[in-house]
């Protein structure tokens, strides 16, 4: 296996591997904006979203959590916010600039967007023409972090697409990797298989509490139960029968040797090298904008019906064993693992190729969703707004 | 070639994975962790990524697969039957 891959090695000592200047909204009414300044200013990206007004609470810090993460993830290599009053855009300034990366925030109050488009166009074409002139430099396999979430599974995913991230992670973890996993809901049925994997008592506890809050929410808002959501319509069409089934499959993506080192809460940036739970939903763009607020540099993301999801800011590898998948939606797929099902390769070569392809997608190739457009930006929400 | 898979050898279904297994096929099933093959005949057309039968299991029974349990029999199933939600159910929520 290589053990280097070439990256943007960042203020903060992070590696990224994409160098993206975004244009961030604190909010809803501020997504016209940055949308605008986008359009103004060739090479940066806009990441729009629907919220941002009137949360409170935990809810709030998540969302504050969310947007500083994405905007202090190693593959941004500059940040414009754009909010609708002050206040709250200089706190999403202030927590990106903790990274020592540049980054300057616009309020829209006094100055409507016209006047805020223009002061963030000139300081966003600053920044693309900076960042642009930032080069690759070769990095060691232990900076990059690379996280997993499967969607749109089915049973080709459990016996294929699943444990080659799996064997992959494995490979990873000995290398001295920060890894991610998570899905709270969609590990019901294998919940005592993560348990026993965990590193020690505390961990366990901490992965339990988790678990075991979550399905207290599900007793309190299910009605009959969760059958019509998990698994999914299309779950159940490439044919999963039960949750117990689909969490198996899940769990194949953390292999069978690392150990679950720590536990993180929504968002929340992994502390040190080894593998990570974090509590998150099991919607695909929910669970990966977590893991890209988090940190998290490149994505291993196995379908089998054919999951079409990308993230702004974070490549998404997709990975198959599904024939019929890959045939009739092919352009979607990066790596096909549909010989592991036909023992025409080994679970060994299965993982040796997805991790060929995480190389050549560090070092600069473009994934399918990237090539494709797919920027699914989608913020978790924990209760009403005020 | 190989039709279906299964997990572990005790596992009570396996997972169909090519297309146009109809009723009355001959199946090969290759056991992952073992890497050897098992034989049995398809009583039922079964898309691709949908389970097959391995034994006949009775309403109440427990369904096998990865070596654990993935829930239960709600109707009774035969060998080399379909086996999807029309007969097997969740056991939690």
């Amino acid at each position: 296996m290589q053990t280097t891959f070439q990256g943007y090695r960042r203020e903060n000592g992070r590696v990224g591997v994409r160098n993206h200047v975004i244009i961030l909204p604190v909010d809803d009414l501020s997504n016209a904006a940055c949308e605008a300044v986008a359009n103004n200013i060739k090479g940066t990206l806009a990441i729009p979203h629907p919220y941002g007004r009137l949360q409170f609470g935990a809810d709030l810090e998540l969302h504050f959590r969310t947007l500083i993460g994405t905007g202090s993830n190693p593959n941004v290599a500059a940040v414009v916010v754009i909010g609708i009053e002050e206040q709250w855009t200089k706190r999403v300034v202030d927590g990106i600039a903790a990274t020592g990366k540049p980054v300057q925030g616009f309020g829209i109050e006094l100055h409507g967007d016209h006047g805020t488009i223009m002061r963030a166009s000139k300081v966003a074409k600053e920044y693309v023409q900076w960042a642009s002139e930032k080069v690759r430099t070769e990095s060691p396999l232990s900076d990059l972090w690379v996280s997993t979430k499967c969607g749109e599974s089915d049973t080709t995913s459990g016996c294929g697409s699943n444990p080659t991230v799996g064997d992959a992670f494995d490979k990873l973890y000995a290398a001295g990797s920060t890894l991610v996993f998570g899905e709270t809901t969609e590990l019901t049925g294998g919940e005592q298989i993560v348990a026993a994997r965990c590193r020690d008592d505390k961990v366990r506890a901490d992965f339990m509490r988790i678990f075991d809050r979550y399905q207290g929410v599900i007793e309190r808002h299910k009605t009959s139960d969760l059958s019509d959501s998990q698994p999914t319509k299309g779950n159940i069409a490439g044919g999963l029968t039960t949750i117990e089934e689909k969490a198996l499959g899940n769990i194949q993506k953390i292999g069978r040797k690392c150990t679950v080192d720590g536990v993180l809460d929504k968002a929340e940036a992994p502390t040190h090298p080894g593998l990570w739970f974090m509590d998150s939903s099991s919607a695909a763009a929910e669970m990966v904008t977590l893991c890209a607020a988090a940190g998290y540099v490149v994505h291993f993301f196995p379908t089998g019906q054919g999951n079409v999801i990308g993230n702004p800011v974070l490549p998404v590898i997709k990975l198959c064993a599904n024939p019929r998948t890959v045939r009739t939606m092919s352009e979607h797929i990066d790596v096909d693992v549909t010989g592991l099902l036909q023992r025409e390769i080994t679970l060994d070569e299965a993982g040796n190729t997805l991790l060929d392809m995480m190389f050549r997608t560090a070092n600069g190739r473009l994934t399918a969703a990237e090539a494709l457009g797919h920027r699914e930006f989608v913020l978790t929400r924990l209760y009403e707004s005020a | 070639m190989i039709h279906c898979v299964l997990h572990d050898p005790d596992d009570s279904v396996a997972v169909v994975v090519v297309e146009g297994i109809k009723a009355g096929a001959p199946l090969t099933g290759l056991i992952l962790d073992e890497d050897r093959t098992i034989e049995l005949e398809c009583r039922q057309d079964i898309p691709i990524g949908h389970k097959v039968a391995l034994k006949d299991m009775k309403v109440g029974d427990t369904v096998i697969k990865y070596g654990v349990d993935i829930g239960k029999v709600v109707q009774p199933i035969r060998k080399g039957e379909h086996a999807h939600v029309h007969n097997i159910k969740t056991k939690r929520w």
